[in-house]
C-alpha cells in the first residue's frame, strides 16, 4: 500500500470516528448539562413547604381552587384533585387527604368506611349553594315555569294516573303539561348518572314523590356539553349548575320553579343570586360540601385555609366562580366549627 | 388501474392530514389570544386571564421523562427475549399473549391498578413516581410491540454473519441486531411518548392534581400534567377558559413535536442507510 | 417416491437435525443476561394478574350479589335506575360496534398511508409526512372528543338524524385517532422488507401496484397483523372520546346514531364519579372490567392463531 492511499485511508478512517464520536459527545453532553441544569434548580428552588391535599367532587373545586389561589404561598400550599366525590371519600377515609370537596353529603356506608380506617371527628362544612337551574333553549317562547310536580312528570318513568303527588303521570311531550304548548316530543338532557347533580336532582323532584326516574335522557358528565346540546336542540329541557346558566344567556334561558310552599316564596322563583342565596328558589338550591378530620384539622395550615375560605376574600372569590355563597349566618355557624 | 390505487392511497394520507389540520386548525385559533409568555409561566387559575401552566409542564416532563426511562429498556428488553431468546414453546405464546392483552385494558384500569400497587402498596402516595410507574405499565406493551416488530424485520443474515466470525449472541444482539432495528426502536419511543403525554383518565384516578402553585422538583411531590389541566379547564362555565385550554393543547403539542423531532431526525438518518 | 415421513426414525432424525442448528458461542454473564432480559418479558403476566387481582377481589364480591349468569347474558344494563339491571350484553355491544367501526375505518386508512409512503412517495415526503401523522397520536384524547362533538356531531344530526350523543362520532373519531398507530407501524414493516424482493418482481414484470399487493404487502404481513391487532386494542380500550361524545344507554342498543356505551367508557366514568366506592353500583365496574378482560383475551388468542400461520421469514 503506497503511502499515499495510507494516508487517504486513516483520515477517512479518522473522519468516521470524528463524526461517529462527536454524535455521542453531543449526546453525553447534553444529558451532563440537563443534569446540571437539574441539580441547580432543585437546589435553588427546593424548599420545606406545607401540603394540604384537598380531593373529590369535580363540582365543587372551582371553590376550594379559588380557595387556593388566594391562600397559597411558597411555605403553604394547598393542591386540589378531581377524582370525584366517591373516590374523594376512598382516599379521605384512608387518611390520604386532608380535605374531601364533595357535591354531596357523605354516605354511612362512607363514613363508616372511614371509622374502620381510624379516621374520625368528620366535620362537614357547607361551602356554597349551586342553584340547579332547569333550562330551555332560547328558542323556547311558550315555557316560562314549571311546578316541582310538573317537573317530576317530565323526569319520571311513572305512568300511573297519581303519579308525582297526584299531578299525574309521565309526560312526553310539551303539550301534556299545557294544552297551549306545542305538539313536540320533550328531549331530555341531564347528567350523567355518576354525577352528584343527578343525585341530587332525583332528590329533590322525584323522592319527594317516590318517583322514578326515566332512562330517557341525553347524558353527559360535563355540564358544557349539556348546554351545547340543549341549545342545538329545539325541543329540549335540561338541568345543570347555575354558573353554567349565567355564562350561556345568549343559547338557554333558565325556568322559574313553583315548589308550591308559599311559606318560601310564593309562585314560581326564577334561579338568582339572590334566590339561591336566600333559599327561596327551592328545592334546588343544591349545597356543597368540604368535609375535614380530626388528623387534618389538627394541622394549623388546614385550619387557616378553611378560615380563610369563609372569609370575606374568600367569599368574594366564590362570587367568582358562579356558585352562590352563604349568608352572614351561614358562615358564622360554618367557622364555629373549626377548631381554635 | 395503476393510477387509480396510487391514488387511493395517497388519499388515505389526505384524509388523516386533513383532519389534523381542521383539529389543530380550530385549536390554534382559539388558543392564539392567551399564547402570550404569562400561560406559560403562570400558574393555574380561576381566573382565565391570569391562568398558566408552568406547573403542568414541569410535572408533565416529570412524568413523561421518567415514564420513558422506565418503559423503553424495560419494553426493549422483553422485546430482544421474546424475539431472540425465548424458545418456541407455549410459555412464549404466553408471555406475548400477555403483552398483547395489556395493550388492550382501558387506561382508567391501570389508575386503579396504580392507585393499588403503586399508591398505596408501595407506598408511593400520589407523586410523580407513582404516575410515572403507572404509565410505564400502560405504556409497556406498545414499547414491546413496536420493537418486537423491528426486531424481526432484522434479516436473518446479519445474525448469521455474526454468528459466523464468532460473535456471542449478546454480542450479535448488541452491536448488530439492535442497531439495524434502529429505527424500529425510535418508532417505539416516539410512540410511547405521545400515548403517555396524552393521559389524562388514569392520572385523574391517582389524583393527578388540577391546582397546584409550585413547581415539582421531587419524584414524590404531587403533580400536574397537561392533559388533566387541559381537562380541568374544558369542564368550567367560563367561555374565556376555552382559549386557555386551546393554548394548553398547544403547548403539549409543541412539548411532543420537540421530543418527537430529535427522534425523528435521529431515524431517518438511520433509514437513509437501509440495505 | 420416498418422502421424509417414509424415514422409520423420524424421531431421531429431527434430533439429529435440530443438533445441527446454529449454536452461539456463551461469554459467561451472558446467562444473567438472558435471565433479565426474561423477567422483562415476565413483567407483562406480572401486571396482568396484578391487574386481574385488582379486579376481580371486588368482582367477586359483586358477583356474590348479582348472578354471573344475568351479567353475562343480560340485555339490560341500568346499574343506577330503577329498575335495577345488571345485564353486560349492551355494554358489549357497545364496545364491539365502536371497536369495529374504528377498526374498520383506521385500519385501512393507517394501511393505505403507509403504503403510500413506502411505496410511491419520495423519501423527502415520507421523512416530512410520516412525523406529521405521529403527531395525531400524541394529541390527548380530550381533545379529539371534544372535536368529534363540536364538528362531527352536528353534521351527523343534520345529514344522518343522530342523536346529539351517538356512537358514529366515537366510531370516526376513534378511527382516524388510531391511523398513526397503524401507519407508523405498518410503514417500518413495509420498509423492512428486503428490497430484493421488490426490485424482483419489478424485474419479472410486475407493475407497482402487483409487486406492492402480492409481494411487498405480504412480505410484511407480521408486521403489518401486529399494527392490526394493536391499534383495534387501543380502540376497545378508549375511554376519554366515548365518555364525551357517545352518551348513556341501558337497552341494547344497535344503531350507532344512537346513544351507546362502552365497556371502557363505563369503567371510566364509574371510578371517577360520585357514586359511593362501596356500593353494589360501583363494584359493577370490577364486573365490567373482568368482562372487558375476557373479551380482549378472546381476541389476543385469535390473533395469535393467525399471525402464527401467516409468519414469513427471509434469507
Amino acid at each position: 500500500m503506497a503511502s499515499g492511499e495510507g494516508t487517504e485511508t486513516r483520515s477517512i478512517q479518522r473522519s468516521a470516528r470524528r463524526g461517529r464520536m462527536s454524535g455521542t459527545a453531543i449526546a453525553v453532553v447534553a444529558i451532563v448539562v440537563l443534569a446540571a441544569v437539574g441539580a441547580a434548580a432543585y437546589i435553588a428552588l427546593r424548599r420545606d413547604r406545607e401540603i394540604v391535599r384537598v380531593d373529590g367532587s369535580s363540582t365543587v373545586y372551582p371553590i376550594t381552587s379559588a380557595w387556593a389561589a388566594g391562600f397559597n404561598s411558597p411555605d403553604r400550599q394547598v393542591v386540589v384533585a378531581f377524582s370525584g366525590t366517591g373516590g374523594g371519600f376512598a382516599k379521605f377515609c384512608r387518611g390520604e387527604t386532608d380535605l374531601s370537596d364533595a357535591s354531596r353529603p357523605i354516605k354511612d356506608s362512607e363514613a363508616t368506611t372511614c371509622a374502620q380506617n381510624g379516621v374520625t371527628g368528620i366535620m362537614e362544612f357547607l361551602v356554597a349553594y349551586d342553584g340547579l337551574s332547569v333550562v330551555v333553549p332560547v328558542g323556547n317562547t311558550w315555557a316560562q315555569n314549571l311546578t316541582v310536580r310538573e317537573l317530576c312528570r317530565v323526569w319520571t318513568s311513572n305512568a300511573s294516573a297519581d303519579a308525582c303527588g297526584g299531578a299525574g303521570p309521565r309526560v312526553t311531550r310539551w303539550n301534556e303539561l299545557n294544552a297551549n304548548w306545542p305538539d313536540q316530543e320533550i328531549k331530555r338532557f341531564g347528567p350523567g348518572t355518576d354525577s352528584g347533580t343527578y343525585d341530587y336532582f332525583i332528590e329533590a323532584v322525584l323522592d319527594p314523590f317516590g318517583a322514578e326516574i326515566t332512562a330517557d335522557f341525553f347524558a353527559s358528565e360535563d355540564d358544557n356539553v349539556l348546554v351545547q346540546g340543549i341549545a342545538n336542540e329545539p325541543n329540549s329541557l335540561g338541568y345543570f349548575g347555575y354558573a353554567y346558566v349565567v355564562e350561556n344567556l345568549d343559547k338557554i334561558r333558565p325556568l322559574a320553579i313553583d315548589d308550591e310552599d308559599p311559606t318560601n316564596g310564593a309562585g314560581p322563583i326564577p334561579p338568582t343570586e339572590p334566590t339561591i342565596k336566600d333559599g327561596t328558589y327551592a328545592p334546588l338550591s343544591r349545597p356543597l360540601f368540604v368535609y375535614a378530620n380530626a388528623d387534618s384539622l389538627s394541622r394549623p395550615v388546614v385550619r387557616d385555609f378553611l378560615r380563610f375560605g369563609f372569609s370575606a376574600s374568600g367569599q368574594e372569590l366564590i362570587a367568582e366562580t358562579g356558585y352562590v355563597g352563604l349568608t352572614p349566618s351561614e358562615i358564622a355557624t360554618q367557622v364555629a366549627k373549626i377548631p381554635t | 388501474m395503476e393510477w387509480a390505487f396510487a391514488g387511493l392511497f395517497g388519499a388515505c394520507i389526505v384524509v388523516a392530514i386533513a383532519v389534523l389540520a381542521i383539529l389543530l386548525g380550530s385549536v390554534v385559533v382559539e388558543a392564539l389570544p392567551y399564547l402570550t409568555p404569562s400561560v406559560v409561566l403562570n400558574f393555574a387559575s380561576h381566573r382565565p386571564e391570569t391562568a398558566g401552566y408552568a406547573a403542568a409542564i414541569v410535572g408533565t416532563a416529570w412524568v413523561v421523562g421518567l415514564t420513558l426511562l422506565f418503559s423503553l429498556p424495560l419494553g426493549m428488553a422483553a422485546a430482544i427475549y421474546l424475539e431472540e431468546y425465548a424458545p418456541r414453546t407455549r410459555l412464549t405464546r404466553l408471555l406475548e399473549a400477555g403483552v398483547s392483552n395489556l395493550a388492550g385494558v382501558p387506561s382508567v384500569v391501570f389508575g386503579l391498578l396504580g392507585l393499588a400497587l403503586f399508591s398505596r402498596l408501595l407506598g408511593l402516595g400520589f407523586s410523580i413516581l407513582a404516575a410515572a410507574l403507572t404509565l410505564t405499565v400502560l405504556v409497556f406493551p406498545y414499547v414491546v410491540i413496536t420493537t418486537q416488530e423491528a426486531i424481526r424485520a432484522v434479516p436473518r443474515s446479519i445474525r448469521e454473519g455474526a454468528l459466523a466470525v464468532g460473535a456471542t449472541k449478546w454480542q450479535t444482539i448488541r452491536r448488530q441486531v439492535l442497531p439495524a432495528a434502529g429505527p424500529g426502536l425510535l418508532t417505539a419511543s416516539i410512540l410511547a411518548a405521545s400515548r403517555a403525554m396524552g393521559e389524562s383518565a388514569p392520572l385523574i384516578v391517582l389524583s393527578s392534581v388540577i391546582f397546584m402553585t409550585f413547581l415539582p422538583l421531587d419524584p414524590m411531590d404531587p403533580f400536574v400534567v397537561l392533559p388533566v389541566q387541559i381537562y380541568g379547564y374544558i369542564g368550567l362555565p367560563q367561555e374565556e377558559f376555552r382559549g386557555v385550554a386551546a393554548a394548553g393543547i398547544v403547548i403539549l403539542l409543541a412539548m411532543l413535536l420537540s421530543f418527537n423531532s430529535v427522534a425523528v431526525l435521529a431515524r431517518n438518518r438511520m433509514q437513509r442507510r437501509r440495505w | 417416491m420416498r418422502t421424509v415421513e417414509d424415514i422409520p426414525d423420524r424421531a431421531r432424525l429431527q434430533r439429529m437435525l435440530a443438533s445441527l442448528e446454529a449454536r452461539y458461542a456463551w461469554e459467561p454473564g451472558e446467562a444473567l443476561v438472558r435471565v433479565l432480559l426474561l423477567l422483562s418479558a415476565a413483567f407483562a403476566v406480572i401486571v396482568t394478574f396484578a391487574i386481574g387481582l385488582v379486579l376481580l377481589g371486588e368482582a367477586l364480591v359483586f358477583f356474590g350479589r348479582v348472578s354471573p349468569v344475568d351479567f353475562f347474558t343480560g340485555t339490560v344494563w341500568s346499574p343506577d335506575i330503577p329498575p335495577l339491571a345488571f345485564g353486560v350484553l349492551p355494554l358489549v355491544a357497545g364496545t364491539v360496534i365502536v371497536a369495529g367501526g374504528a377498526a374498520l375505518i383506521g385500519l385501512p386508512l393507517g394501511l393505505g398511508a403507509a403504503i403510500f409512503l413506502r411505496e410511491y412517495a419520495p423519501q423527502r415526503v415520507r421523512e416530512i409526512v410520516k412525523p406529521i401523522l405521529e403527531i395525531l397520536a400524541g394529541i390527548p384524547t380530550v381533545v379529539f372528543g371534544f372535536f368529534g362533538l363540536l364538528v362531527i356531531s352536528p353534521a351527523l344530526q343534520d345529514w344522518f338524524g343522530a342523536d346529539y350523543f351517538n356512537g358514529m362520532t366515537a366510531i370516526l373519531v376513534i378511527g382516524i385517532l388510531i391511523v398513526p398507530l397503524v401507519s407508523s407501524l405498518s410503514e417500518d414493516a413495509l420498509s423492512a422488507v428486503p428490497a430484493d424482493l421488490r426490485d424482483g418482481a419489478l424485474a419479472l414484470g410486475a407493475t407497482r401496484l402487483e409487486a406492492t399487493a402480492r409481494v411487498v404487502v405480504p412480505g410484511a404481513f407480521s408486521g403489518i397483523l401486529a399494527s392490526f391487532l394493536l391499534a383495534i386494542s387501543r380502540a376497545v380500550g378508549e375511554t376519554m372520546v366515548v365518555l364525551i361524545v357517545a352518551g348513556q344507554n341501558i337497552d341494547l342498543e344497535l344503531n350507532p346514531f344512537h346513544q351507546l356505551q362502552t365497556m371502557s367508557a363505563f369503567i371510566a366514568r364509574r371510578a371517577s364519579g360520585d357514586v359511593a366506592a362501596g356500593e353494589l353500583a360501583y363494584q359493577a365496574l370490577f364486573a365490567v372490567g373482568v368482562a372487558l378482560f375476557l373479551m380482549t383475551l378472546a381476541l389476543n388468542v385469535l390473533s395469535d392463531r393467525l399471525r402464527a400461520r401467516f409468519r414469513e421469514v427471509y434469507d
